[in-house]
């Protein structure tokens, strides 16, 4: 038992030390666009739109900025690290250890959770700069924040297992996550949408996680948080199994 | 007790490459074995499969007792593995990837701050402590792959080409200190393409070839199997007009020297015989220092056909 929280330590303090060690990478770029958005989108043109939910449009959005900042950086994090580790080779370091294949995962998903919680906790930071934010429910903003980053680090550590090449981490960012964000509801509630277009955003996950946060924030959802509950727990579930089974065959690690 | 047993090993590759076809042999516990072979042969399949970075086909591993499929944790705590290729986070400091790797093996920092500092002095690479490995050498970069392979004081030691592109001074403290390690009762298993690092350092020897072992044997043993010995002969006079010295037969290496193949059923007196009726003007004569060359292209050419 001392061994393996040893080894889960010593793989969450790699990984923490990693990106603090390239804050201006990993840390200030994320700042510097949800800033532009504030500006951009939540004073310049949410200004001329008015409200939306019943909020601010600044108030409405703010929540759904600090979950796309969370999203990006724990996915991003892990993909990176993984790949850089299986890319570099020194993931056999850990591979030609004793230590178990789930502390493996465990660590790796830990790094992702500390830096899409250390982006998120900068952007919530930065937009009280633009409008005031109150907690409406603290249980579920710290749930679903912290559920979210679980998914999206697990998430990003599968793109790595399969990726063979730096190109391969930034595809599935930018052709699918980047698109299901921004038709997440970020920006709009989907009670603006016609019928069949809300009825197609109902499939698309981030939905549900976006509104669960801005429920806990605002107190305002478009969807029902519990279902959003129950797909947090489902991707959470699917994705662990998956990344453990990918790492006992040793897919793109042990050949 | 054995170090290392590995019976009936085979490994076929997605691409449908067989690198191994049955591989057994075994290294006792204290044992300084090499595992030599040409090129692509197996030798590194063999310890991946060993490490757990290579899935086997079929065989059966054990070390120290510990069987690979039924406790392969078990088997991993036992050994320290250097490999061929530098695998360490090149951003990364020297002290932090060593105790790093002891935080994977369940050492704490604290546990293991006093070993790496002994690791670390003995393997001159203590003033370099804070230095990225990025920075270092090639010969620095190899010493901290050792000094991480034993930071959780393992049983058997695996090195995979250890001395690849080091210089000859570094290399030959590289040797004194694994002959140390191994005076001390640590198993270690070598792969080289320095065969002169076989000769001078192992007790025993295998040679794989397609995927096969060929020959197994001490290192003393396979030697006496030579049935030919080689000497550098370096003459008074110069080399330019050397006359043949049949039944031996010689190649020029420059001036003032050449190499004899000498038959072991011949007497060396009969060379220095025709040395003197030739009229050469011997200056010195010694044996040629890597025997274990011949032997090796000979077994593997053998092997071959």
């Amino acid at each position: 038992m001392k061994h393996t929280s040893v080894a889960l330590l010593t793989v969450v303090r790699k990984e923490v030390t990693r990106f603090l060690r390239i804050w201006p990478q990993t840390l200030v770029p994320p700042a510097i666009t949800m800033v532009l958005y504030f500006i951009i989108f939540g004073n310049l043109i949410g200004s001329r739109i008015g409200e939306m939910g019943g909020f601010d449009y600044m108030q409405f959005i703010v929540p759904g900025l600090i979950m796309m900042s969370v999203i990006t950086n724990s996915y991003g994090n892990v993909a990176s690290s993984f790949f850089s580790n299986k890319f570099q080779r020194s993931v056999e370091e850990m591979l030609v250890s004793p230590m178990p294949d789930w502390v493996l995962l465990a660590g790796f998903v830990a790094g992702g959770v500390a830096r899409g919680l250390a982006v998120g906790f900068i952007v919530t930071l930065l937009s009280l700069f633009f409008t005031d934010l109150a907690v409406h429910h603290l249980f579920v903003v710290i749930s679903v924040i912290l559920l979210t980053a679980i998914v999206f680090s697990l998430g990003g550590f599968i793109n790595a297992i399969f990726a063979n090449k730096f190109d391969d981490v930034a595809i599935v960012p930018t052709f699918i996550l980047t698109p299901l964000t921004y038709l997440g509801g970020v920006f709009y509630s989907i009670s603006l949408l016609p019928e069949f277009w809300q009825g197609l955003s109902l499939f698309n996950p981030i939905l549900y996680m976006v509104n669960a946060f801005r429920y806990g924030i605002l107190g305002y959802s478009d969807i029902n948080i519990y279902i959003a509950f129950a797909m947090l727990a489902a991707f959470t579930l699917v994705f662990w199994s998956l990344a453990l089974w990918l790492l006992k065959r040793g897919k793109g690690l042990r050949h | 007790m054995q170090a290392l047993t590995v019976e009936g090993l085979e490994k076929t590759y997605d691409n449908g490459f067989q690198a191994l076809k049955g591989v057994s042999f075994s290294v006792e516990s204290g044992e300084f074995f090499a595992l030599l072979g040409p090129n692509g042969a197996g030798k590194s399949t063999t310890l991946g499969i060993v490490c757990g970075l290579v899935r086997k086909s079929s065989g059966r591993v054990s070390v120290c007792g510990d069987d690979l499929d039924q406790s392969p944790q078990a088997v991993r705590r036992h050994l320290g593995v250097v490999p061929q290729e530098f695998n360490f986070n090149s951003f990364e400091k020297v002290e932090q990837i060593v105790l790093n790797q002891a935080g994977y093996y369940g050492i704490s920092r604290k546990e293991a701050l006093p070993y790496c500092e002994t690791l670390l002095k003995q393997l001159d690479l203590w003033e370099k402590r804070h230095t990225p490995a990025r920075m270092l050498s090639g010969g620095m970069k190899r010493r901290l792959m050792i000094a991480r392979a034993l930071i959780h004081k393992p049983r058997v030691l695996i090195l995979d080409e250890p001395t690849a592109g080091v210089d000859i001074e570094i290399r030959r403290s590289m040797w004194e200190f694994l002959q140390k390690l191994n005076q001390q009762g640590l198993t270690i298993i070598l792969t080289t393409h320095y065969l002169e690092e076989a000769e001078a350092m192992c007790k025993r020897v295998a040679i794989i070839s397609e995927g096969k072992i060929i020959t197994n044997t001490s290192t003393k043993a396979l030697l006496k199997q030579a049935d030919k010995a080689y000497f550098v002969v370096d003459v008074t006079g110069t080399t330019e007009s050397l006359p043949a010295l049949s039944p031996f037969s010689i190649e020029v290496l420059d001036e003032h020297s050449f190499l004899v193949e000498v038959n072991k059923s011949i007497s060396l007196n009969e060379l220095f015989a025709v040395l003197n009726e030739k009229g050469i003007n011997v200056a010195s004569i010694r044996p040629e220092a890597n025997r274990l060359e011949s032997m090796f292209i000979d077994l593997v050419a053998e092997s071959k056909q």
